[in-house]
């Protein structure tokens, strides 16, 4: 979706602010959504599903509120969408008479063995490439509506296939539930005077992962 | 101004209540406690069985006692001082990191860019807060931040000169806008001088920022 989320490209976002000594969380709490984010079960969900829940957030919202508040909205906000809470549970911390118990939660001596593993979105599965490195491409001038991952800053410019990183799930489809579509996905090198016309240096560039699905011949 | 009530506030504006939407708009900037709504999720997600609070105290043990950039400080060490173990970095970053021990969660697929004279690599995520988490730890707020994540793209050389990091002309600058599930390391220069350090005396040189591309290593080291 074209939401603020995507943020490449644009200007009056204010300066960088840097913290000394930052401790990895401000605020107790923010650790703990950090945390439930991680471990709480939420059946079919999925990491694109789970990051579209950010980008639902309105954009009023998004630019007003912390990192770990949007964590906390989109944990809110995708138990509800993926049924696993009401919003009436969610506002009250109870569990509503009746509510199924789910599968067994996440233990302690599993935390090790999750994070070692991760949550690999890389498959294993022999999918064509669509294109070569060197070639030239072209990012697609395309608008969903969904979750996607091709940038708006890119789309319509044409770069050239840096590397082919292999197959991996296609975060559109999954995102949705419509499957996970594994395809190629390429680091492709757009000059910077592509993107952002001649006040870019001639010499520098942007690289930007892009699968398959996200791009046309030249 | 202080809310009389604000340990209730956060529960009950959630409710909805017309009485507390009214309370609400005196607060807008802080539409409810966070705190108080994390409670009441945790408490919801233990009583449905999706989540053990034991759990959650060992991810918040491990991200903030863990992992961390003194990870990544011994990869970037390790490559300094053996050329075979920089190839195998630079050509299956995954494999070679997880050879000191570093893989798993937000660092499957592990991609490192070597900085030198002419090249200057620089990691952004526009779209969200993608960062290599098993070498840098989670990320610093303003690698998640707005004005970041927005500039970092169309104007990396002014991004730089904010962190104090001025590039001559003939260097190119190379952005790495992390929009897939691939994870970017920087694999910084090694400082000139440094020449007799053992690794140990190296990882302590390099810091999170120069590992992100937003600053060099200096023998001096540094905070961030």
């Amino acid at each position: 979706m074209n939401g603020i989320h995507d943020m490449g490209g644009m200007h009056g976002l204010g300066p960088i602010e840097r913290e000394n000594d930052e401790p990895v969380f401000h605020r107790p709490w923010e650790g703990r959504v950090f945390a439930l984010n991680l471990a709480a079960r939420t059946g079919k969900g999925n990491l694109d599903h789970s990051r579209y829940g950010i980008e639902l957030l309105p954009a009023a919202d998004y630019l007003r509120m912390s990192y770990y508040e949007k964590w906390l909205a989109r944990l809110e906000g995708n138990l509800v969408r993926l049924g696993l809470a009401t919003e009436d549970e969610i506002a009250s911390g109870k569990s509503a008479p009746g509510a199924p118990r789910s599968t067994p939660a996440l233990t302690t001596a599993m935390v090790p063995v999750t994070l070692g593993r991760g949550r690999p979105a890389r498959r294993d599965v022999a999918v064509a490439p669509r294109f070569q490195v060197n070639q030239q491409v072209r990012a697609r001038n395309i608008h969903p509506t969904g979750h996607t991952r091709l940038p708006r800053y890119a789309r319509g410019k044409v770069g050239s296939i840096a590397r082919d990183h292999g197959v991996f799930v296609f975060p559109d489809s999954n995102s949705r539930f419509e499957g996970e579509k594994p395809q190629h996905v390429y680091s492709v090198r757009f000059a910077a005077r592509e993107l952002w016309g001649e006040q870019a240096s001639p010499r520098d560039a942007v690289y930007i992962d892009m699968w398959d699905d996200y791009l046309e011949r030249v | 101004m202080v809310c009389p009530t604000e340990e209730l506030y956060g529960l009950v504006f959630v409710t909805q209540t017309n009485k507390n939407r009214a309370h609400a708009h005196e607060h807008q900037a802080v539409p409810s406690d966070p705190a108080l709504r994390v409670k009441a999720l945790e408490s919801l997600l233990v009583e449905k069985g999706l989540v053990d609070p034991a759990a959650l105290d060992a991810l918040i043990d491990t991200y903030e006692h863990k992992v961390g950039p003194r990870n990544g400080a011994r990869v970037v060490a390790r490559a300094w001082v053996d050329p075979a173990y920089k190839r195998r970095l630079l050509t299956n970053a995954s494999a070679a990191i997880a050879e000191l021990g570093f893989s798993g969660m937000q660092g499957e697929d592990m991609v490192v860019l070597e900085n030198g004279p002419k090249v200057h690599n620089l990691v952004v995520c526009t779209l969200c807060s993608c960062y290599p988490w098993p070498v840098l730890g989670l990320p610093p707020v303003w690698y998640k931040s707005a004005p970041y994540r927005s500039r970092s793209v169309i104007d990396p050389r002014g991004v730089l000169r904010e962190f104090g990091l001025e590039l001559a002309e003939d260097v190119e600058v190379r952005v790495w806008d992390s929009t897939a599930e691939l994870r970017y390391l920087v694999l910084p220069e090694r400082p000139a001088g440094s020449e007799k350090m053992t690794e140990e005396e190296l990882a302590a040189l390099v810091t999170r920022d120069s590992m992100i591309g937003v600053a060099k290593v200096t023998l001096a080291g540094g905070q961030a």
